[in-house]
């Protein structure tokens, strides 16, 4: 079996992965990137619409130009990609880990393992929720964006978050129609100007409705959509029949922690962060030394949060490995932690700041021996 | 009824596409170099990808990033093959998955 | 349905919500000539805006969760905000266009576009028809990476209630 040798070893060339990759290096440690896919980038590809947040966070830029840029960014810095790699364990003591790549076994051994696997979409049940033509609403944004191909023309989105709604906009941009988005909650749940596009465009929002059943031969054909009452369940007499031939669901994500728990991280449970988030300190670092987080692995959040949250495991692996003086990491992580601070605040961010905060003093917690595994909802 | 996004206001017009073939049972289906199985059947308008084992019922791509496992085909003899993330090459067979699909010897192919 | 107002209930800003809108432009200075209409109600972190403006008419401050605070008079109307703003929520509004006709101009990111000329659905906030616009200009620069921004023609009695133009049938993917 093949041996490969590296310092800093990143699963994940997502948003995470890739910053962290660039920081790492930069400072001048051997750098290894790994990722199951056959292209880099992550999700960032299918982002094509203009970021928020300030200068430094290249608001204004769409992400999939953010997508290249950090491309380039890893080509021009030296930092090695493996792609066609599947991680598919960690082992803890001496920071060695297995991978199938391109079908034959091979171990990697890492000074510093830094995991960026990101998030995947949660599923609704419901009758009918199987059938071809249900599907992510992410998994329709990869489809149109990214393979360019129309799931289907006629389409009606779950979920009125952030990611429902651009979505919702994307699928529009590519050509279809989206006939209403159905939202369990009594409000609007992603920013209100995304709302705004979709709204413009004619798409009608159902708040306070679910889904109650799809219905198809052998996939969609038509939604039945009712109202729900305060426990979400749907009120018998107000269905109303949406004939469409796609179905997506934007219904939040979770955390990919597997390869965490395989490394006998401990966790908190917070389900504003989509689950179980393994805990870390300002470093990025978790309760196992050596092995880092960063981006929806430690919380799902948004493209903007994983780069910076990748930057600071990045400079913390380098400056752990001795390329960074303790006072130029400070340096840097201390801009890279008031980017985050800016990102997470407002009514929209408060609370992901406040989450993440609770995190990072359950972490400081285990350090002092006094860490019980709690589940953080408010 | 045509799927592909070949003019996109953001992402602009896609040109220089090298088509290829791939067989879905046995049907050939035009498709582009690269792209995923699943993008090439949807395209195709081909919605069932496989069926479940007990009940028989049809499934297809939920999560396209290769987590699901719904989308799993028998891809050139290979069953389980996950079509949202294996890229198309030209020739390639592919066929509707039955249940939990078995590894055939190479001379059953 | 009887729609809650408010931009969390309907996905547009009500008129209470616009009343109160730093970012939004008094009807004096709207009546003088083109200015920009910021209809950003809620805090996010964001602020391309601000540094969009050649004028230094957009202020958000230190705190970029801050609302866009326009300064009506140094605001020339250019509209190299408009592109700029990620949401989409800003136009640039000109109700002295002339004849009894106000101008807008508006962010676009839908094939296919209009053409100068083209008589369009002008569309108000909750995407309901309200009258025709006449086409202007539609323009595609490089720095607007992406969007179009389509100026308008439109009766001026419905300046304050139109704010884009209904998408254009696509014959790319006709026969849904």
């Amino acid at each position: 079996m093949k041996t490969l040798e590296t310092e800093v070893a990143i699963v994940g060339a997502g948003s995470a992965g890739l910053s962290a990759a660039c920081q790492a290096r930069n400072a001048g440690a051997k750098v290894l990137v790994i990722d199951e896919n056959s292209r880099p980038g992550g999700q960032l590809f299918k982002q094509i619409h203009k970021f928020f947040g300030s200068h430094e966070h290249q608001a204004g830029t769409r992400g999939y130009v953010i997508g290249q840029k950090l491309l380039k960014k890893t080509q021009d810095c030296g930092a090695d990609v493996m792609l066609n790699s599947l991680v598919y364990g960690i082992q803890p003591e001496d920071l060695t880990m297995g991978i199938i790549q391109n079908g034959k076994n091979c171990q990697l051994h890492a000074k510093k393992i830094i995991i960026a696997a990101g998030a995947k979409e949660n599923y609704l049940p419901f009758p009918g929720s199987t059938l071809p033509g249900v599907m992510g609403a992410g998994a329709a944004q990869t489809m149109i964006n990214v393979n360019r191909v129309l799931p289907g023309k006629k389409i009606v989105m779950m979920g009125s978050g952030n990611v429902g709604l651009i979505v919702s906009y994307q699928l529009m941009q590519a050509g279809a129609d989206v006939l209403g988005i159905v939202e369990g909650a009594p409000k609007i749940g992603g920013y209100g100007v995304h709302a705004g596009k979709i709204r413009r465009a004619g798409v009608p929002f159902y708040l306070g409705h679910t889904i109650k059943q799809v219905y198809g031969k052998d996939c969609v054909e038509a939604v039945e959509i009712a109202k729900v009452d305060e426990k979400f369940n749907s009120i018998e007499g107000t269905e109303m029949m949406i004939e469409a031939d796609t179905v997506c669901m934007a219904v939040g994500l979770n955390p990919m922690t597997e390869l965490a728990w395989m490394a006998g991280c401990q966790f908190d449970f917070i389900p504003a962060f989509g689950g179980h988030v393994p805990l870390h300190d300002w470093n990025m670092e978790t309760t196992i030394p050596g092995v880092y987080v960063a981006g929806d692995i430690t919380g799902v959040e948004e493209a903007s949060t994983a780069m910076e949250e990748g930057n600071l495991a990045g400079v913390a692996a380098a400056e752990a490995l001795g390329y960074l003086s303790e006072q130029d990491a400070a340096e840097k992580k201390a801009a890279i932690v008031e980017r985050l601070n800016t990102l997470r605040c407002g009514p929209f961010g408060e609370g992901r700041r406040k989450f993440k905060e609770h995190q990072i003093a359950d972490m400081e917690a285990l350090k002092r021996g006094e860490f019980v595994g709690r589940c953080i909802e408010k | 009824m045509i799927l592909r996004v070949i003019e996109h206001p953001i992402l602009g017009t896609l040109t220089d596409l090298k088509k290829v073939t791939l067989y879905f049972n046995g049907k050939p289906i035009e498709s582009v170099e690269g792209e995923p199985i699943a993008a090439a059947l949807l395209n195709a308008g081909i919605k069932v990808f496989r069926t479940t084992a007990k009940r028989h019922e049809p499934r297809s791509v939920f999560c396209a990033i290769g987590r699901c496992t719904d989308c799993m085909m028998i891809v050139d003899g290979v069953p389980n093959t996950r079509t949202c993330v294996t890229p198309v090459h030209d020739g390639m067979r592919v066929e509707r998955q039955e249940g939990l699909g078995v590894v055939r010897k190479e001379a059953d192919k | 349905m009887i729609e809650k107002e408010g931009i969390i209930y309907t996905g547009f800003p009500s008129k209470e919500e616009l009343m109160s809108c730093p970012g939004v432009p008094s009807e004096e200075r709207m009546k003088k000539g083109r200015v920009a209409v910021i209809e950003c109600v809620q805090q996010i972190p964001c602020n391309p805006c601000a540094s969009a403006c050649p004028m230094g008419a957009i202020t958000i401050g230190e705190n970029i969760t801050n609302l866009p605070h326009l300064n009506e008079e140094k605001c020339t109307g250019c509209g190299l905000c408009i592109a700029k703003c990620p949401g989409l929520a800003i136009t640039v509004v000109n109700k002295a266009f002339g004849e009894g006709e106000a101008s807008i101009d508006f962010p676009f990111e839908y094939l296919p576009l209009p053409k100068e000329g083209d008589f369009v659905d002008a569309v108000s906030r909750a995407g309901e028809p309200v009258c025709k616009g006449r086409i202007l200009k539609v323009k595609n620069l490089a720095a607007y990476a992406g969007t179009t921004v389509i100026s308008m023609a439109i009766p001026v009695e419905f300046a304050d209630t139109v704010r884009s133009m209904k998408r254009l049938p696509n014959p790319a993917v006709e026969g849904a």
